[in-house]
């Protein structure tokens, strides 16, 4: 590994929506910008590049993460969930995709990739959020459009769907 | 906005970190959760030439009780954990209760302890705590480990006594005395945004429930923690209601709290009166309960 003061690029594996990816970049490459840049996946989306707005937020090893303030080296080994991955291989959509589709939680969509992902580490641990929880663990995406409250709506749809 | 050219290296143990920043000094940053360093960097107000990271580097993390008492907890212990973590809930209630209102849940699975207090943001929730507790950290270079009580760590904006060949490797609260109540309180526009003002509340009560010590100190309102005074003035005292709200209002006048547009210094005082009041009294009721 490169210990000077010069940008050598790294090798890093790194697993992404189920396909192991061996890639080269850059240490300064942002997880956000490897995805979007390197593998074509532009689903995260980046608005503030400080970790403040959430649209960049993907899972990894399950857990929601800012990716914009993610570095490439850090994500060697890792598995990474993006918005891409969400939908079934035959294009059916997840069911935190359809309920946002029925509840019109998008309008522009700028914000929605990184809301999917904080949803679905939610209902991963919560089966079925009050309303007060939903918007504490959404409160770190923000929308400029809907006002929230057909997202909200989303998250309680997606949890009777997935709870069927 | 991406950050300036970096080399980046990973550490596979606490002797490998500490040889590489002996190395390159402040040309190089530990990268442990990232949450603060990352904006830094994209921001290029933050241009190290090396990044160092540290997430690999074992026994790092956890909670560890000692036979006195004393909790000790590793500096990589991400925020989530001290969120959930039931047996430190039970040891250190008032890491537990700051927990949640430490950004968002994305800032809370990577941020670490030992990152918030190293990084000394003025608005921060766990170096308040850690003044509140007395706890003490230590700081692991190639020279060795020093310790360094809470209350001298910080020195003013995002300043601590850390020195650049140095990482925080884990933090050590005392043991907390039988009766004891604490409660954290944290005023921010929006849930999760910076607030504007936190308080940490610690009152040990004896036997007859008259106070033998009370803590208050403010995170948001000076470069560092603000650990009131006047709580001198309670020891011994039952602790009415009143002499609490009292308190909270002299030690809100202690000192010229730091406004800005988003909040003036008159308001800031208002809440440190208010939260203060409400934490102090709090904290004596679970104190007496207890």
């Amino acid at each position: 590994m490169n210990e000077g003061g010069d940008e050598a690029p790294i090798a890093i594996t790194v697993v992404v929506n189920g396909t192991t990816r061996q890639l080269t970049a850059s240490p300064r490459l942002t997880v956000a910008d490897l995805l979007r840049e390197k593998l074509g996946l532009t689903g995260t989306h980046l608005g503030c590049e400080h970790g403040v707005c959430g649209a960049c937020t993907i899972l990894i090893d399950g857990e929601s993460t800012r990716s914009c303030i993610l570095y490439a080296g850090q994500v060697d080994g890792a598995s990474i969930l993006t918005v891409e991955g969400l939908a079934a291989a035959d294009g059916t959509l997840h069911p935190v995709q359809e309920a946002f589709r029925q509840t019109f939680a998008l309008q522009c969509g700028f914000c929605t990739p990184g809301f999917l992902m904080t949803i679905v580490e939610l209902l991963g641990e919560v089966a079925d959020p009050t309303d007060d929880e939903i918007r504490e663990a959404l409160s770190g995406n923000l929308c400029r459009c809907t006002g929230y409250d057909s997202i909200v709506a989303a998250v309680h749809d997606a949890a009777r769907s997935v709870s069927r | 906005m991406k950050p300036a050219p970096f080399a980046y290296v990973r550490a596979e143990s606490l002797a490998h970190a500490t040889a590489l920043l002996d190395t390159h000094g402040d040309e190089a940053k530990p990268l442990a959760g990232g949450q603060s360093l990352g904006p830094l960097l994209n921001m290029r107000l933050s241009s190290p030439t090396l990044l160092i990271d540290i997430n690999r580097i074992p026994d790092l993390t956890g909670p560890t009780v000692h036979a006195d008492g004393t909790v000790v907890v590793g500096g990589l212990t991400r925020h989530r954990q001290l969120e959930i973590d039931v047996e430190l809930g039970r040891r250190v209630p008032l890491a537990i209760e700051a927990a949640p209102y430490i950004g968002h849940r994305a800032i809370r699975n990577r941020g670490t302890l030992a990152g918030s207090l190293a990084h000394a943001d003025p608005a921060a929730e766990l170096p308040a705590v850690v003044v509140a507790l007395d706890a003490s950290v230590t700081a692991s270079s190639v020279e060795g480990e020093r310790t360094i009580s809470a209350r001298e760590f910080f020195g003013g904006y995002y300043t601590t006594s850390l020195r650049p060949t140095e990482l925080l490797t884990r933090v050590s609260f005392p043991p907390a005395p039988p009766r004891r109540g604490c409660s954290w309180l944290e005023f921010a526009p929006r849930l999760g945004d910076y607030g504007y003002v936190g308080v940490a509340a610690v009152v040990d009560l004896d036997d007859r429930n008259n106070a033998m010590s009370v803590e208050v100190v403010f995170s948001g309102v000076s470069a560092v923690p603000h650990r009131s005074t006047i709580t001198l003035d309670l020891v011994g005292s039952a602790l009415d209601t009143s002499d609490l709200a009292d308190v909270a209002s002299r030690s809100s006048l202690e000192i010229e709290a730091t406004g800005d547009e988003a909040a003036s210094s008159g308001y800031k005082r208002r809440l440190m009166r208010h939260l203060g009041a409400r934490a102090l009294t709090v904290a004596r009721d679970r104190a007496r309960q207890s």
